[in-house]
Formats: C-alpha cells, structure tokens, sequence
C-alpha cells in the first residue's frame, strides 16, 4: 500500500513542477481568467442595474467564472503534458516501472487538484482584491478550494483521457474551443433568470457549466445556498466520474502492458 | 536458458491493416551476452523490443526473458529488466536527479536507497556535475547517458537498448559502447537493437540480423563474415594493358572476385595473410600498380548477401515501424 503512496505522491509532484516550470502554462492560468473578468466587470456592470439581478458588484457575480476557465485550462495543460510524455516515450518509461494503472493516473490527478486549489487561491485572492465580496465568509473559502479542485480534477481527466485517446498535444488543444462554447452558452454572463433569448435561455438550463457556474456564485453573492451548492458538486463529481470512465477504457488501450 | 538470458519461439506481432511488423523470429540470447539486433528501419527491431519489455503483447509465439514469460508473468519481467528505448525518454522540465529520484521512487527504492542509487549512477554515466541542471539543456550524448543510468536504478539482470546511439556524436558514442561493455563485465545481459553496421560489429558478442521481420542470419560478427566468403584482393595497374598479366598473376593465389572495370581481384583463401606475397610477386614480376584494394566482408555483405539489399538505406521510406508502434493507432 505505502508503495502505492509513494508512486502517487512522486507523480503528483512530478505533475506539478511540470506545470510550475512552464511559465507560458502558467500565464494563461493565472492571468486570461482574470483579464477575461476585468473586461466583463468594466463592460457589462450596467446590468446590475437590471430588474431581479442578484447584486450590485459584478465582479462578485462574475468571479464565479474564472474558476470554470481555471479548470479548462487543466483540461489543456493536463492533456498536453500527457500527450508529450506519450509522444516522447515518457509514457513508456513509466510503464516499464512496477507503476500501477490507477496510480500512474491518481498521480497524475492529485497534481492537478493541487494545482487547482492554488489557482483557485490566486483567483479569489485577486476577486478580493478587485473588490469580490465573498458572502459565505472564511468557510466559503474552504468550499471554493474544494470545488475548484474538484473542478480542476473533472477537466484535467478529460484532458487526460483526451490525451490517451489520442497520443497528441495539438489535439487535446483543439478541444479548449469546444469547451469555451459551454461557457458562453451558460449563465456565465447573466442569471438564467434575465436570459430572455429562448434558444439561450433553453440551452443555458441544460447546460452542466450553468450549475457548475452558480454553485461557485451562490458562496459569493447568496452566502450559503443549499441548493446551488449540491448541484455545483453534482455536475464536478458527475464531470469527474465521466472523464475517469473514459480516462479507463482510453488507458486501457494505450497502455497494452502484459 | 539462464536467469537472464532471453527465449523466443515463432514470435508474431500484427498491426492494424494486416501489417506483421514480427514474422515468427526465434532467438535465444546468452546470460552476460551483448546481443546485437541489426536491421534496417521499419524492419522489426523495436517491435520485438516492446514485446521482450512486456509493452505490447505478442499476436502469437512464446518469449521468455529472465525466464519469465513476457505474457503471464509482466510486472515480474518488467522488474528484472532494464530498457532504453527509442529517442532520450526523458522530461526537458526535470533535473537529472530529478528523474534518479522519480525512477527509484517507482521502482520502490527508499528515499536513502534512492540517494545513495542515483548518486552512485550519476557518477557512473559522467553526469555529476550536471545532475542539478534541467535535462531540456542536455546535449543528445548526455540524455543518452541519463537514459541509461535510468534504466540501471533497480540493478536489472537484463538490459534492453533501443539504438541507444543513434544520432550521437563519435565520442558519445564510444563512451556509450565502454558503458553497454562494462555492464556485460558485470555480468548484465545486453539486448541492443541497432542500425549502424560498426556498432554491432565492434560491441555484439552475436549479431541477429533483421529484415521485413524475419531474422535472416544470426551469429558472431566474424562468423557472420566469414561465412558470405574469404576477403578478396583488387589490384588496378598503372598501365591498362597490364591488367591481362596482373590477371594471370592473381589466378596462382585464387579464384576470380568481382573487380572495377580497371582492375582485377581474386579471392583469397589464406586471407589477409597472402596480401604481402601478392605484392612481393607484383615488384618482382615489375608490375607497377595505380592502387591495391583489400575487401573484407561486412556485416554489410551478410545483409545483401541475404537479402540482395545493402542494409545502408534498405529502410528508407519504412518508417512505418514507428506508427505501428502507437498502439491506439495501429492495435491489432
């Protein structure tokens, strides 16, 4: 069992320093999310002024999103990182060790809810310094870390199950599109509630991303909210255990180890 | 077979499309031997590779490495051997005692053990005073060397190398070749695939040699040699109309051998050794001579003696090898 432990925890670090040594990783991590909530906060800040909108800080309501943004680009960097090992023979050599399936991807992913829970610090540090009031206060912080890393975890699976699929950086990058889609047609940018557009409106509601959205929100804007909150870790936990099925059976191909 | 000497039987690998990359080798490989797997690209040496290291199950055939079966028994191989693949498989974002650390770790060394390990490893492949700096600013004869000392961190019984050489510098090449020939001091069997002729030539105690996945001769170099002929002797005199009497000279010390169109050679049975009598009669007989070639065979011979192709570009355009290798790519 202890050998087990060690294999993740040198994968996990080793997943780590990966990502922390790539600064041209890190940036877009850090920073796209929150110039992408600048621009939203100082464009759209007029629609607090909307009839049934939840607060008047928008950055408060829109905070919520960089969380979602953070977790794609784990997606992105954990599949990339994953398809360069493939593509360089890393993989392999991992293979060739006594290295244990489910560890090889437990390492890989307990690296990312690291990184997840430091991305999400960095995310509700700047919302606070750019004036983000978190309603749920200090236990709110807790949830978020949580949920941001579940988050993070959900997406990095699928950028692993992409990669394994695969064998190639260039493709799991092509996915990031596909998923910034689900952001915009969610209620990234206003309440479901103020979303008159029907189409929008309609797809919005079935939207994961919306729920997920919202469950990150209601710690800002509505303190404790039951049930924004379970459906927020319905869909990370849902998202998860989708990608980890796929992260199974793509494994499962790849790696044909006797 | 001993405890680290490699068995194959009837080995067969397919890929997807019908394209048998492994067509029913069979080998068999001496504890503490180098055996060299010689063969052009595309020909079937890295696919025997991933199936010996348990990374891809046969399509048919049996192999046993360190007596074991490389079907039943994987995690129990995969302990006892070492392997240096294709290409430096290592992480550019990595230290070298980074990898030390990560590799022993995998392997189930203890942190002390895995200190003392990579230390002792780092010191042995010549990269100490490199042992803190990042591998993406490594030369290729560096990653090379880290490779290898990577493969040796659990004391493997049997070591496979997928052309470690390929793309080196000379130097880096030879400091390779003194640590592949150390490690068989030590009593380590070396499985080592290659497509440079001298490689296999200077550093395999046997040589199989590989074609269209089928091994088309197997044995020491110099019987390997030997056995597509004796060397043979050309002489191109300085004057054309010598070369009738030069002609009638050879045949006293030979049969007639294949020559340029200004010269003529014969075969020599006593070899190497009748080269100087040759030129003792030549003076004597005042026969002033333009050039005077010796040809020994080649593992080069052997191979077209084989396959009527000389191994020097017989894989060009046969790079097909690595694609089948993608096993999503290409599973049978």
């Amino acid at each position: 069992m202890s050998e087990h432990v060690t294999q993740i925890r040198v994968l996990a670090r080793r997943s780590m320093l990966k990502t922390l040594r790539q600064p041209f990783q890190l940036f877009p991590i850090v920073f796209f999310p929150l110039i992408l909530l600048a621009v939203n906060a100082s464009g759209l800040k007029a629609v607090t002024s909307l009839p049934g909108f939840p607060t008047h800080s928008y950055i408060s309501f829109a905070i919520a999103v960089a969380f979602i943004q953070g977790g794609m680009f784990s997606l992105i960097n954990t599949g990339t990182n994953l398809a360069e090992d493939i593509e360089s023979g890393f993989f392999n050599r991992l293979a060739l060790t006594p290295l244990r399936r489910v560890s090889l991807i437990a390492g890989l992913l307990v690296g990312v809810a690291a990184l997840g829970v430091l991305q999400s610090a960095v995310y509700m540090l700047m919302g606070l310094v750019a004036g983000a009031h978190l309603d749920a206060g200090v236990g709110g912080i807790g949830v978020i870390l949580a949920l941001g890393a579940l988050t993070a975890v959900g997406f990095g699976a699928l950028g692993c199950a992409a990669a394994l699929r695969t064998g190639s950086g260039e493709a799991v990058q092509g996915l990031f599109p596909l998923f910034f889609v689900f952001i915009f047609l969610s209620s990234s940018n206003l309440p479901r509630n103020l979303l008159k557009t029907g189409w929008f409106h309609s797809i919005a509601n079935v939207n994961p991303i919306s729920y997920l959205i919202e469950g990150f929100r209601s710690l800002y804007i509505y303190g404790w909210d039951g049930t924004a909150l379970w459906r927020g870790f319905a869909v990370a936990i849902g998202l998860t255990l989708i990608a980890l099925l796929a992260v199974a059976g793509a494994l499962r191909t790849r790696l044909q180890r006797t | 077979m001993g405890d680290n000497g490699i068995e194959v039987d009837g080995l067969i690998r397919d890929f997807k499309g019908g394209v048998r990359a492994v067509d029913g080798i069979d080998l068999r490989v001496a504890p503490g031997e180098i055996y060299g797997f010689l063969g052009p690209n595309g020909a079937g040496k890295s696919t025997t590779v991933l199936v010996l290291t348990t990374l891809l199950p046969p399509t048919a055939g049996s192999a046993r490495v360190a007596g074991l079966d490389v079907v039943r028994q994987g995690p129990e191989v995969r302990r006892a051997i070492g392997a240096s693949l294709q290409e430096s498989a290592l992480d550019p974002f990595l230290t070298g005692r980074e990898h030390m650390r990560l590799q022993s770790a995998l392997h189930g060394l203890s942190r002390a053990e895995s200190e003392r390990r990579g230390s002792e490893l780092l010191e042995r492949v010549g990269l100490m005073d490199a042992a803190d700096r990042k591998v993406g600013g490594y030369s290729g004869g560096m990653k090379r060397r880290l490779d290898l000392g990577l493969a040796l961190v659990h004391g493997p019984r049997l070591l496979f190398l997928d052309e470690p050489t390929t793309g080196l510098d000379p130097q880096s090449r030879a400091a390779l070749w003194d640590e592949v020939r150390r490690l068989a001091n030590d009593g380590v069997t070396v499985f080592l695939t290659t497509q440079y002729l001298e490689e296999a030539d200077v550093l395999a105690d046997r040589v199989g040699i590989i074609d269209r996945g089928s091994i088309v001769a197997e044995g020491t170099p110099a019987a390997l040699k030997a056995s597509i002929g004796r060397p043979s002797v050309e002489v191109i005199p300085q004057d054309p109309g010598d070369l009738e009497r030069v002609a009638a000279m050879l045949d006293r010390f030979g049969e007639k051998a294949p020559a340029s169109s200004n010269g003529v050679a014969a075969r020599l049975p006593e070899g190497v050794s009748d080269v100087a009598e040759i030129v003792r009669t030549l003076d004597a007989e005042g026969l002033a001579i333009a050039d005077l070639r010796l040809h020994t065979p080649t593992l080069d011979d052997v191979f077209l003696a084989k396959t009527g192709r000389s191994l020097e570009g017989a894989g060009d355009g046969a790079d097909a090898e690595d694609e089948q290798q993608d096993p999503v790519a290409a599973s049978a």
